[in-house]
């Protein structure tokens, strides 16, 4: 049994906390995509590495 | 009785995720992701589509920010225009700090993460970008001249300058102009609707063409800017982002500009309330399709070049 009534307030709160953690976990995955593009490729390779850095 | 049950969504006024996200400028974005997207994929030599998925999002992120600092910084005058009262800091779900902070890092993040993931020439002009729309636009120019948008619209031209550094590390000829088709299109884009939301720039006191120099005035300078666009988006077809399927596109795009700008000109206020801006309103719908299908002719051709079909034969 609840105690507390559900508001829309703690709805939106609840949609908030959803989307932040959305964008981190995006956030997450493209860092690691990302990372693992440029070694697949060679980009921090010594010959390599001036061109990205 | 819950403690909850007694407050209202009005007396709340705590944001959701959405009115954040709308901070951001969604419509905005979506031409930024849309031009980037093109300047980028007609770069010669092509990027790595995960990097290249990234990169727009940052790009698009950056510009979403820089839209954020605006509407922090014209918080006073969204309240006055009803076309952006219902904005997310006049209607009191998001606080100007908020807007302010929310601004401020998503720039940093953007900027960073271009550079990391691409390369530091289009990190530098996206921040470039940010740094023109935020301090030369919006702090500066916007309240102080009726050239505002002139100036102020090269903001909106670097992405697809951006796309394009993002593959090449660099600047030419074709981002240049690319950028200037978008540079020249902003004024007669935006004038036209200013000469149908004519009383909310006034009451708001953005010296808008139209409120300090006349309708007259600025119908004038509609068609003037159109005749240049004209020759610019025409001539591009000749160049390396170019090609048979441009050339057609902008002909056929710029003959109905052109039409609609003479007609804009030649109409009095008279003529023009009679009809209620019936031909302003189309002119600027048709302003929407013409970037649209400008950007999209450039991206048919850089598409068809792996088949043989693209761009000029040599």
């Amino acid at each position: 049994m609840s105690f507390r009534e559900e508001h829309e307030l703690h709805r939106r709160r609840f949609g908030r906390n959803l989307g932040v953690a959305l964008v981190l976990v995006s956030f997450i995955v493209i860092v690691f995509g990302l990372t693992v593009v440029k070694v697949t490729r060679g980009d921090y390779e010594p010959a390599n590495a001036v061109r990205t850095n | 009785m819950s403690d909850a049950s007694i407050n209202t969504r009005a007396d709340t006024q705590e944001a959701g995720f959405g009115d954040y996200f709308a901070l951001l400028k969604p419509r905005v974005m979506s031409l930024v992701v849309f031009t980037a997207a093109v300047g980028l994929l007609a770069a010669p030599g092509g990027e790595h589509p995960f990097v290249a998925f990234s990169a727009i999002l940052f790009i698009a992120v950056g510009g979403g920010a820089s839209g954020a600092l605006n509407m922090w910084w014209d918080a006073d005058i969204d309240r006055v225009m009803k076309r952006t009262q219902g904005r997310p800091i006049p209607s009191g779900k998001v606080t100007p700090d908020e807007a302010l902070a929310i601004g401020v890092a998503l720039s940093g993040f953007a900027v960073v993460m271009l550079g990391l993931a691409a390369n530091w020439v289009a990190a530098g002009l996206l921040a470039f970008t940010i740094f023109f729309y935020v301090v030369i636009y919006t702090m500066w120019l916007k309240r102080w001249t009726p050239q505002n948008i002139v100036i102020g619209g090269a903001a909106g031209a670097f992405p697809p300058m951006i796309g394009w550094a993002v593959v090449t590390g660099g600047i030419s000829v074709e981002s240049v102009l690319m950028f200037t088709l978008i540079f020249m299109w902003t004024p007669p884009h935006f004038w036209a609707l200013c000469l149908f939301m004519k009383s909310d720039y006034k009451d708001a006191g953005v010296p808008m063409l139209h409120v300090t120099h006349g309708r007259r005035a600025t119908r004038t300078h509609i068609l003037v800017y159109t005749i240049l666009l004209a020759i610019i988006a025409v001539g591009m077809a000749f160049t390396g982002v170019g090609g048979p399927i441009y050339l057609v596109t902008a002909v056929v795009l710029n003959t109905l500009f052109l039409a609609g700008a003479v007609a804009i000109w030649r109409r009095d206020e008279a003529q023009a309330e009679a009809d209620k801006y019936k031909r302003e309103k189309a002119f600027f719908g048709l302003s929407l399709l013409y970037l649209f299908l400008h950007f999209g002719a450039i991206l048919a051709e850089a598409a068809l070049q792996p088949y043989g079909f693209g761009g000029w034969p040599v």
